[in-house]
């Protein structure tokens, strides 16, 4: 009844290829944006900000770049953590050797880096395929995570072997660094992923895009309609890695402020993978529905008991939150295989012939 | 011109002047190799029959040991525990078939692998729930396992032979020797690897997948469980030996996924290189390369042979 096109007219292409072409859907994304930009900013407690929205945004935009890849490419890749390292340290170099650009412009040129990398991984891809390059990615995986520990180059030969973020500012206000507000980090962090996530969602319904997805449906009949198998694959490499790298250069001068080797271990590439799924295979707002189910699991698990008054030893509930994390994720995948975003395209279609059932 | 000296020259030399090290290197590798080959096993005999890939295989790797030592510490005697745990294992295959592959059947291949990340965190959860996470030693003396060490004098040097490795080689040659047993000549075993061929041939012929599925991660339970024995006597039993399950992929990738005698032959080369590689190489890159060489290794192999050493020719068809 409210949720319905009928009636919206398209009289011109560009009309009909707009991202959201249903005024519902203009609405809706611009009441969205207006909360994220405007409302949250001023309501929300600085605390919440940077230990609830910005690990969202971060994991949503490390989740876009997985699902680019694996979603939309049908690569499963476990070297997300890898791929968002090189980004976090390669801009932190970069703010080394530049240390009066703009910090912003940094972040956005260390995912070139991580691009390269992750390229460079991505060489295999042509010879194996499913899980076989699922594993082969762990070779990345492991092979960066040691480079981070083993080279230290890279952390400008710091004694704790430790990344400290330096300060740095944008624009006059200071962004990374002890100085700069929740509220500053939450709004650069938010539009970058709203720029980003805006590019990818033209990537996805582009050329590169439908190569993609020719590629992930069926990889020999591609070929045949001419779509050059390794040029592909190596973009979607490059990109998705970019996307990580960001993400991960966010995660470090955005979030943690300081970072070891640790925080990119294999247990990111994992967290970013079950976001991928739990939101589901190629969707792009299924990346952001999964970052918030995976983090926002953990928070809910533990404020419910204190909700309904119980006391439970801290190891437990921690004990407790594992297994009922890995309970859910069976529930849910035999519930909706397909995510968090099928489940969203469901609602949105009842919503259009509410309230008749069909 | 040093740096090619150091890569291709020294390492051989250094060998050449100490075989009984070199031989001491080679032995702790094929120990080292024979436990990710029993890893592996589990895998592909899981892969095989399922098409699963059970990334929950180093947790029950984990998870079987600890039950073992917890019932022991509880009070239950040594063989009775041994037992019970082999009941727990066997509850967990029928309640994974239940619960997990039932309802997940004929879903692609990366749900199925997803669902094993939830057994993976739930098993994580209930072990450290039911037994605490705190590391703990392995009951080997209360189950016979030997211990000490042989010394065996050769060139000029001795290589020591820890009577706990010796005894894990026999047992897994055991296991395996009866394993292919079971498949060659039992109607179960024919059964299986019928459901390995082709599903659904199978299910028309009147084999049950249920049953097979139960049986198939049973035995993968009992793999794990020996492997959790054999591993925990060497170092602790604690959750660290997850690790391990990530060391047995690319002996998986190494050997193909569907094959047994892949997944050992992968497992002994893995270990051996990986060891050989952290002795004599490791030093030039600053050490710790143990983390990725195995990797390394795989993928090489991978460039030349896409489906491993032993595994099926990936035929595509449009």
């Amino acid at each position: 009844m409210f949720y319905r096109e009928a009636g919206q007219y398209k009289t011109t292409y560009s009309a009909d290829q707009a991202v959201f072409p249903i005024l519902q859907d203009r609405i809706g994304i611009f009441v969205i944006l207006l909360l994220a930009f405007v409302v949250v900013p001023m309501t929300v407690s600085g605390f919440v900000l940077s230990s609830v929205l910005i690990p969202i945004m971060v994991f949503a935009l490390a989740a876009i770049g997985l699902n680019l890849l694996t979603g939309y490419t049908g690569l499963l890749s476990l070297g997300t953590g890898g791929f968002m390292g090189v980004g976090a340290y390669a801009c932190y170099k970069l703010t080394t050797f530049f240390p009066d650009v703009n910090i912003i412009v940094l972040i956005l040129a260390s995912g070139l880096f991580s691009a390269a990398i992750g390229a460079l991984f991505g060489l295999p891809s042509l010879r194996i395929k499913g899980f076989y390059l699922a594993v082969a990615t762990l070779a990345a995986q492991f092979f960066l995570s040691w480079c981070f520990v083993r080279v230290p180059w890279l952390y400008n030969y710091n004694v704790s072997s430790a990344i400290e973020v330096p300060t740095r500012t944008a624009f006059g206000v200071h962004v990374t660094g002890p100085n700069a507000t929740p509220v500053t980090r939450y709004l650069v962090v938010l539009s970058i992923v709203v720029l980003l996530t805006w590019i990818a969602s033209n990537l996805v319904r582009g050329r590169i895009g439908r190569m993609w997805m020719a590629v992930r449906d069926m990889d020999i009949a591609a070929e045949l309609i001419g779509i050059k198998l390794y040029q592909t694959k190596l973009i979607a490499f490059a990109i998705s890695s970019y996307f990580c790298g960001v993400a991960g250069a966010m995660m470090i001068f955005l979030w943690f402020g300081s970072a070891e080797a640790d925080s990119f271990s294999i247990t990111q590439s994992f967290l970013v993978l079950f976001m991928v799924i739990i939101g589901g295979l190629g969707s792009l707002l299924g990346s952001f529905f999964g970052a918030i189910f995976i983090l926002g699991l953990p928070i809910m698990l533990r404020t419910l008991p204190e909700l309904f008054g119980l006391t439970i030893r801290a190891a437990t509930v921690e004990h407790l939150q594992f297994m009922i994390t890995g309970a859910l994720i069976i529930v849910f995948l035999v519930i909706e295989p397909h995510g968090l975003a099928r489940l969203w395209q469901i609602g949105k279609q009842k919503l259009r012939v509410w309230p008749f059932p069909y | 011109m040093d740096l090619l000296y150091k890569i291709f020259a020294d390492p051989f030399i250094q060998m050449g002047h100490a075989p009984d090290l070199l031989l001491q290197t080679l032995w702790e590798g094929l120990v080292g190799g024979m436990l990710y080959a029993l890893i592996a096993l589990g895998f592909v005999l899981i892969f095989k029959a399922s098409g699963v890939f059970n990334f929950a295989q180093g947790i029950m790797v984990v998870f079987a040991a600890l039950t073992l030592v917890g019932l022991h510490a509880k009070g239950v005697p040594a063989f009775l525990a041994l037992g019970l745990t082999i009941g727990v294992m066997f509850v967990l295959a029928v309640a994974v078939e239940r619960l997990v592959l039932r309802p997940l059947v004929n879903q692609p291949d990366i749900i199925l692998f997803m669902a094993t990340f939830g057994l993976t965190y739930f098993l994580i959860g209930l072990g450290e729930l039911v037994f605490g996470g705190d590391p703990k030693v392995m009951i080997a003396s209360e189950l016979y396992l030997p211990k000490g060490a042989i010394d065996w004098k050769v060139f000029g040097g001795f290589v020591s032979f820890q009577k706990i490795d010796i005894a894990a080689a026999v047992i897994a040659s055991v296991m395996v020797a009866t394993l292919a047993v079971f498949f060659q000549k039992t109607r179960i075993g024919r059964a299986l690897r019928a459901v390995a061929d082709s599903h659904k041939a199978a299910l028309s012929v009147g084999i049950s997948l249920n049953q097979i599925w139960v049986v198939v991660w049973f035995t993968a339970g009992i793999v794990a469980l020996a492997t959790g024995i054999m591993w925990g006597a060497r170092s602790n039993v604690s959750f660290a030996l997850e690790i391990i399950a990530l060391k047995a992929l690319p002996v998986l990738i190494l050997g193909g996924f569907t094959s047994i005698p892949g997944a050992i032959v992968g497992g002994l080369i893995i270990g051996i290189g990986e060891k050989i590689g952290e002795f004599y190489w490791g030093p030039l890159f600053g050490s710790g390369i143990e983390s990725w060489l195995a990797y390394m290794i795989a993928l090489v192999f991978l460039l030349f042979r896409p489906q491993g050493l032993f595994g099926e020719r990936i035929i595509e068809r449009i």
